[in-house]
C-alpha cells in the first residue's frame, strides 16, 4: 500500500476506484480547491472537443467540413453515453479477465459512486467525467486519418467498438492502479496525461486505417485545399487552452504538480510552434498558418506523458525535438505517398512517442531519487527508458493489432469507405443532407 | 474563336478537368454557381426537407480556336455526365468570340488564346 500511496502523491496522483476508498476507513470530505479546478479542468478538456472540430473541420474540403466536424461531434454523444453506462467501469474498475480490462458493477451507471468522495477531496464524479473527455476525445483524434473518405454508420460503430477494446483495457492498465504499466519498474512506467493511451493510440491505429482503407481518390495528383485555415487556427487556440485542463487537471490535485504541469504545457507548446516557424522559415523561407498550429499541436502531444515529471528545460527542448520530428515524419509521409489525411500519425503519433521515450532524459532528480528507494538502492535513466520503451511498445502493437482487425471486419460487412459517387459528391450532403457553407452560394 | 461554357454538377469539377487536361486542354476559368434547371436538391432542416431554390453548380469557361470546339465538348459531355446521364448534369453554351488579347504581351485573336 505504502508504494501506491507514494505514487499517489508524488506524480500521477491518480486513481482511488471504490475498492481503494474502503481502507482509508475515516469519511474524506471534500476539498472546495481541488474540487473546483477538476471541474474547471473537465470543462476545459470538453473545449478541446469542438476545438478538434474545428481544426480538422477547417483543413478539409469545403463539401466535407460538417461530415469532418461531426466525426468530432458525434463522439461526444456515442463515447458520452457509453462512459457513463460502462466505460468508466472498464477503465477504473479492478482488473479482470487477467487484467485486460476493469470491472466494477457498481460503477455501471455509475451508480456506486453517488455519494463517494475520492482521498484527493474530489467527488468521484468529477473525476469519472473528467476520464471520459479523455475517452471522447482518443477517438475523435484517429477520425482526421480518414476524413473525407468514411460511412458516418460506420464511423459511429468503429469508435464505440475502439473504445471499447483500445483505449478501455489500455487506459485500464496504464492509469488504473492494478494496471500492469503503471505497475511497470520501480516507479511505473510514466504516462502523466495521455502519451501512450491517446496520443499514441490514437496515432498508431490511425496510420493502420489510413494504409487500409486507401487514399481519397485523386491524391496526392489533385491539391486538396483547405476551406477554411482561418477556423483551423482557432480550432489549435481551443486545443491549447483545453491543454491545461488536459495536463494540469492530469494532477488530480491543486497543487505543486499542477503548477508544475502547467508551466511545461505552456512552455512545450510554445516551444513546438517556434520550432516549426524556424524550420519552416529556413526551409521555404514562408512561415505558414497551418505550421504554427501543427507546431502548437507537436508541442503539447510531446508534453502530455511528460508534464509531470520533466522541468522548463526539457519542455523546451522536448518541443523543438518533437517538432523536427512531427514536421519531418509528414516529409516522409509525403514521399511513401499514403493518405493519412490530416497527419494524426505524424503530430500525434510520432510526437506521443518522442515524448513517451524523451521525456526520460529530463526527469526531475526527486523523482528518480524516489524510484531509486522503490527500486531498493538504484535506478538509472536507461532503466526507466527500457520501463518506456515497453509501455510503447505494447501500446502500438496492441492498438494496431486491435484496430486492424475492427476495421477489416467493418470493411468487410457493412463497408467503411464510401462509394466513389458519394466521395466525389462530398459527405456534407451525400451522407448528412446539408451544406457547410450555405453563404457562399447564393440561394 | 469561341466560349465555351459548361455548368456541370460541383461533384464532376475534378473528372472534367482530369478529362481534359488528357486531351491537353489546361486552360481553363472554373467558378462556383448557383443556379435552376429541371434538377432538384434537398436538405435536410431539423427533420424537415427542404428543396433548395438555387442548386450549387460550376461554371466552367474555356475559350478556343474553332478547331478544339468539338474536342472539348465531347469531351466535358463524356466526364460531366453521370453514368447514363441523369436530370441535372448540365448544360454547354457555345458563343462566337469577338476578341481575344493577352494582357502581358498586347498579343490578340488567336494567338493569344
Amino acid at each position: 500500500m505504502q508504494r501506491i500511496f507514494l505514487k499517489i502523491i508524488m506524480t500521477f496522483g491518480f486513481i482511488f476506484c471504490s475498492g481503494s476508498l474502503a481502507f482509508s476507513g475515516e469519511e474524506i470530505g471534500v476539498d472546495s480547491g481541488v474540487t473546483s479546478w477538476m471541474i474547471t479542468s473537465t470543462a476545459l478538456v470538453l473545449l478541446m472537443i469542438p476545438g478538434l472540430a474545428m481544426f480538422y473541420g477547417g483543413l478539409v474540403r469545403a463539401k466535407n467540413v460538417l461530415g469532418t466536424m461531426l466525426h468530432s461531434y458525434s463522439a461526444m454523444a456515442i463515447i458520452g453515453v457509453f462512459w457513463a453506462v460502462c466505460g468508466y467501469s472498464m477503465s477504473f474498475g479492478p482488473s479482470v479477465m487477467g487484467g485486460w480490462f476493469g470491472w466494477d458493477p457498481d460503477l455501471v451507471f455509475l451508480s456506486g459512486i453517488d455519494d463517494k468522495i475520492m482521498d484527493a477531496g474530489v467527488p468521484e464524479y468529477v473525476f469519472a467525467m473528467f476520464q471520459g473527455k479523455f475517452a471522447i476525445i482518443t477517438p475523435a483524434i484517429i477520425a482526421g486519418a480518414f476524413a473525407e473518405r468514411v460511412r458516418f454508420k460506420t464511423y459511429c460503430i468503429f469508435i464505440l467498438l475502439w473504445t471499447i477494446l483500445v483505449y478501455s483495457p489500455l487506459c485500464h492498465w496504464v492509469w488504473a492502479e492494478d494496471g500492469f504499466i503503471f505497475n511497470m519498474g520501480a516507479n511505473g512506467a510514466i504516462d502523466f496525461a495521455g502519451g501512450t493511451v491517446v496520443h499514441i493510440s490514437s496515432g498508431i491505429s490511425a496510420l493502420v486505417i489510413a494504409l487500409y482503407l486507401g487514399s481519397r481518390r485523386g491524391y496526392p495528383r489533385t491539391a486538396m485545399h483547405p476551406n477554411n485555415l482561418v477556423m483551423t487556427l482557432i480550432g489549435a487556440g481551443l486545443l491549447w487552452v483545453g491543454w491545461f485542463g488536459f495536463n494540469a487537471g492530469s494532477s488530480i490535485g491543486s497543487n505543486l504538480d499542477t503548477a508544475r504541469a502547467l508551466t511545461v504545457t505552456q512552455v512545450a507548446g510554445a516551444s513546438g510552434a517556434l520550432m516549426w516557424m524556424l524550420i519552416e522559415g529556413f526551409k521555404h523561407e514562408k512561415v505558414t498558418s497551418l505550421g504554427v498550429a501543427s507546431g502548437i499541436l507537436a508541442g503539447l502531444v510531446v508534453i502530455t506523458p511528460a508534464a509531470g515529471v520533466v522541468q522548463v528545460k526539457g519542455a523546451i527542448i522536448l518541443g523543438f525535438i518533437a517538432s523536427i520530428f512531427s514536421y519531418s515524419a509528414i516529409q516522409m509521409k509525403n514521399k511513401l505517398g499514403y493518405d493519412d489525411t490530416l497527419d494524426v500519425f505524424g503530430i500525434h503519433g510520432v510526437s506521443g512517442i518522442v515524448g513517451a521515450l524523451g521525456l526520460t532524459f529530463f526527469i526531475r532528480s526527486s523523482w528518480m531519487e524516489e524510484a531509486a528507494i522503490l527500486a531498493g538502492g538504484s535506478w538509472t535513466v536507461l532503466q526507466q527508458l527500457g520501463v518506456q520503451a515497453l509501455a510503447v511498445l505494447i501500446t502500438v502493437i496492441y492498438a494496431s493489432i486491435i484496430t486492424f482487425i475492427l476495421v477489416v471486419i467493418l470493411e468487410k460487412t457493412i463497408g467503411f469507405r464510401i462509394t466513389e459517387r458519394e466521395e466525389m459528391e462530398g459527405l456534407d450532403h451525400s451522407l448528412h443532407g446539408e451544406h457547410g457553407y450555405g453563404l457562399i452560394n447564393l440561394n | 474563336m469561341k466560349l465555351i461554357t459548361a455548368i456541370i454538377q460541383p461533384d464532376k469539377l475534378d473528372e472534367v478537368r482530369e478529362a481534359l487536361i488528357k486531351k491537353d486542354i489546361k486552360r481553363i476559368t472554373a467558378s462556383r454557381v448557383t443556379g435552376r434547371g429541371q434538377h432538384v436538391e434537398e436538405d435536410l432542416y431539423r427533420g424537415q426537407e427542404v428543396a433548395l431554390d438555387l442548386i450549387p453548380k460550376v461554371r466552367v469557361d474555356i475559350a478556343c480556336n474553332e478547331k478544339f470546339v468539338k474536342v472539348i465538348c465531347d469531351t466535358i459531355i463524356k466526364s460531366a455526365r453521370h453514368n447514363n446521364g441523369k436530370l441535372g448534369d448540365g448544360k454547354i453554351f457555345v458563343t462566337n468570340l469577338e476578341e481575344c488579347i493577352r494582357i502581358r504581351t498586347g498579343e490578340k485573336g488567336a494567338d493569344a488564346i
